[in-house]
């Protein structure tokens, strides 16, 4: 449906949702990707929240909620992606594919690749999305009782909301020392260049 | 005639009765293990069912230290994200780093130069024995053999010293840049370690005689959870646990990379039999390829600066990225997704021990109670890299 490529280092392509699994199948078994990396999944939506770096005292920021897709396309909210291997070869291919914003739903592979059994599940309660035909989406990590799926761009991360970072400067000046002069004279990043 | 309270005991009496009868008469009963248990390494918690002595299915069950990394990453900056990254294997910290910074610098368009690509891969090598010699020690304690476990640590340190003695911390090191290096390499560090190098491999003989040698060793290990080659590739399973079923596949040779690895005369080690003495013996030989690496790199250590010109507040342009390594665990890698800002948009953290472990239930089936701990010891996990 869309693909990129990058000379001599990386190709990803994107597929039809109903060609998600059908794609792997051919991968595996015609292109000798045995190898299962991972599957994971993006929110392109991004967050309400930026940062977590906005002072509560000042009114909200605004901020650009438009989707922009990733390299290859998307036309949806959520893509899932997926990366598979030639250990002969020593070839890796990304493929990744929309999943509908109405059903959130996809199919399974792991019935073609087992590993992807616990990373479907990961994807599940992280994400919310479904994947037809799994069967055993219980959560990998979170407790069973949990709300929320929190990698979705729109869950905030409480930490960040609770105390914003990096945190309002509450450090008293030393003793005859300027204020002002004491916030400019903290340390020195650690990206200085040489 | 009784009260209604002691009718009521009566009836959860004979309820609780009823339900160890049914347990008792069951197909097997189901046995806990973890998260808190000696012989599991952290808080991986196995759910088994056993028949016996015999396992009839083993679900195992991570989470209990999930940290939530991934979310993380998006709220903090790249150099920030190079603390993180470090306590995801908190054994081999250094070699976590590499992977997310040379995401940066793919993304980045910019190459570090090549004494810090050379230090990179020395550190990346010492972080590989460091936390391999503690697995080839504590395989043994698994198995009832405490020795080689005190031996592990000792000899352990000598790496430690000289990682600490480069960077300033023992475990996690930070000393990773995008365009480079925190710092070059303390006077003297070179000779030290070369030493440390000697006496590692002395350590990898004392291991081979001590532990490989055992005949106890050899009866608990050898054709005991063996992994056939085409179900470990499928479950992703990835470095030595791979490497010993046959597969001769190790990414810091097969993989164009901007690190030092080719610079050096090694070997890669695969085992045909794919059982946990296989994984035993292609993690010692692995040792002692690193301290081979290690010191021919230190040899022909190139001069020159460990910085390559990088902006002050670091911006990854727009783009998406997956870089991964051979790390002492397996394959570790990075798919980054950045929006040009100074943090990523999003990060998916592909960790070993994730697809190592997912293996378990399948391969745990079928095998004795004691064989779990051995079998669980020798695919070697840690668990941060599980739960991230």
């Amino acid at each position: 449906m869309g693909s990129h490529l990058v000379p001599t280092d990386d190709l990803w392509v994107r597929v039809r949702t109903d060609a998600w699994a059908p794609a792997h199948e051919v991968l595996r078994d015609q292109l000798q990707m045995e190898y299962f990396c991972f599957l994971s999944a993006i929110d392109w939506k991004p967050s309400p929240f930026g940062k977590g770096e906005d002072d509560p005292t000042e009114p909200p920021v605004e901020r650009d909620m438009t989707i922009r897709a990733g390299v290859a396309g998307g036309d949806t909210r959520f893509q899932v992606f997926s990366r598979v291997y030639s250990v002969l070869r020593h070839v890796g291919i990304t493929v990744k594919a929309d999943v509908d914003d109405e059903s959130l739903s996809i199919a399974t592979i792991a019935n073609l690749y087992r590993g992807a059994n616990w990373h479907e599940r990961e994807c599940h309660e992280m994400f919310g999305l479904n994947f037809e035909g799994h069967g055993d989406l219980r959560n990998l990590y979170l407790p069973g009782d949990f709300e929320g799926y929190p990698l979705r761009k729109d869950f905030p991360l409480l930490a960040r909301i609770v105390k914003p970072w990096p945190g309002i400067v509450d450090v008293e000046p030393m003793p005859g020392e300027d204020p002002v002069d004491a916030e400019g004279a903290g340390p020195e990043g650690t990206g200085e260049a040489s | 005639m009784m009260s209604e309270r002691q009718q009521l005991a009566y009836i959860a009496a004979k309820a609780a009765d009823a339900r160890v009868n049914v347990e008792l008469e069951a197909e097997g009963m189901t046995l806990n293990i973890g998260p808190q248990h000696p012989a599991t390494h952290g808080t991986l918690r196995i759910i088994c069912r056993v028949d016996g002595e015999q396992i009839i299915w083993a679900d195992p069950a991570p989470g209990y230290m999930h940290r939530g990394y991934e979310k993380l990453t998006e709220v903090r900056t790249y150099p920030q994200i190079n603390t993180l990254v470090n306590r995801i294997d908190w054994l081999g910290s250094f070699a976590n780093e590499v992977p997310f910074i040379l995401a940066g610098e793919k993304l980045m368009g910019i190459e570090a130069p090549p004494r810090a690509q050379w230090i990179r891969t020395v550190m990346f090598e010492l972080s590989r024995i460091a936390n391999l010699s503690l697995f080839l020690g504590d395989m043994g304690v698994q198995l009832g053999a405490v020795t080689p476990v005190f031996l592990a640590f000792r000899d352990r340190e000598y790496v430690l010293n000289q990682i600490e003695a480069a960077t300033g911390q023992r475990f996690h090191p930070n000393y990773d840049r995008i365009g480079g290096l925190k710092e070059d390499l303390p006077k003297g560090w070179i000779d030290e370690t070369k030493a440390a190098m000697v006496k590692l491999r002395h350590f990898c003989d004392q291991m081979e005689d001590l532990v490989m040698g055992n005949v106890i060793f050899q009866a608990r290990t050898r054709g005991i959870g063996v992994i056939p080659r085409d179900v470990g590739l499928s479950y992703g399973v990835s470095g030595a646990n791979i490497r010993a079923s046959g597969v001769d596949w190790d990414l810091r040779r097969d993989q164009e990379s901007p690190m030092a690895w080719k610079h050096a005369d090694w070997k890669v080690w695969t085992h045909p039999d794919g059982d946990s003495f296989a994984r035993y013996w292609v993690r010692l030989q692995e040792v002692r390829e690193s301290t081979k690496i290690v010191e021919q790199l230190l040899s022909g250590l190139p001069a020159g600066s460990v910085m390559a010109k990088v902006p002050r507040i670091i911006k990854v342009p727009e783009g998406e990225a997956w870089v991964s390594t051979e790390n002492p665990l397996g394959e570790m890698g990075y798919y980054v997704v950045s929006r040009g800002e100074t943090g990523p948009y999003r990060v998916k953290i592909r960790s070993a021990s994730f697809n190592n472990v997912s293996i378990a239930s399948w391969l745990l089936k079928g095998t004795l109670i004691p064989d779990v701990i051995t079998i669980l010891a020798s695919l070697y996990f840690i668990l941060g890299d599980i739960d991230r």
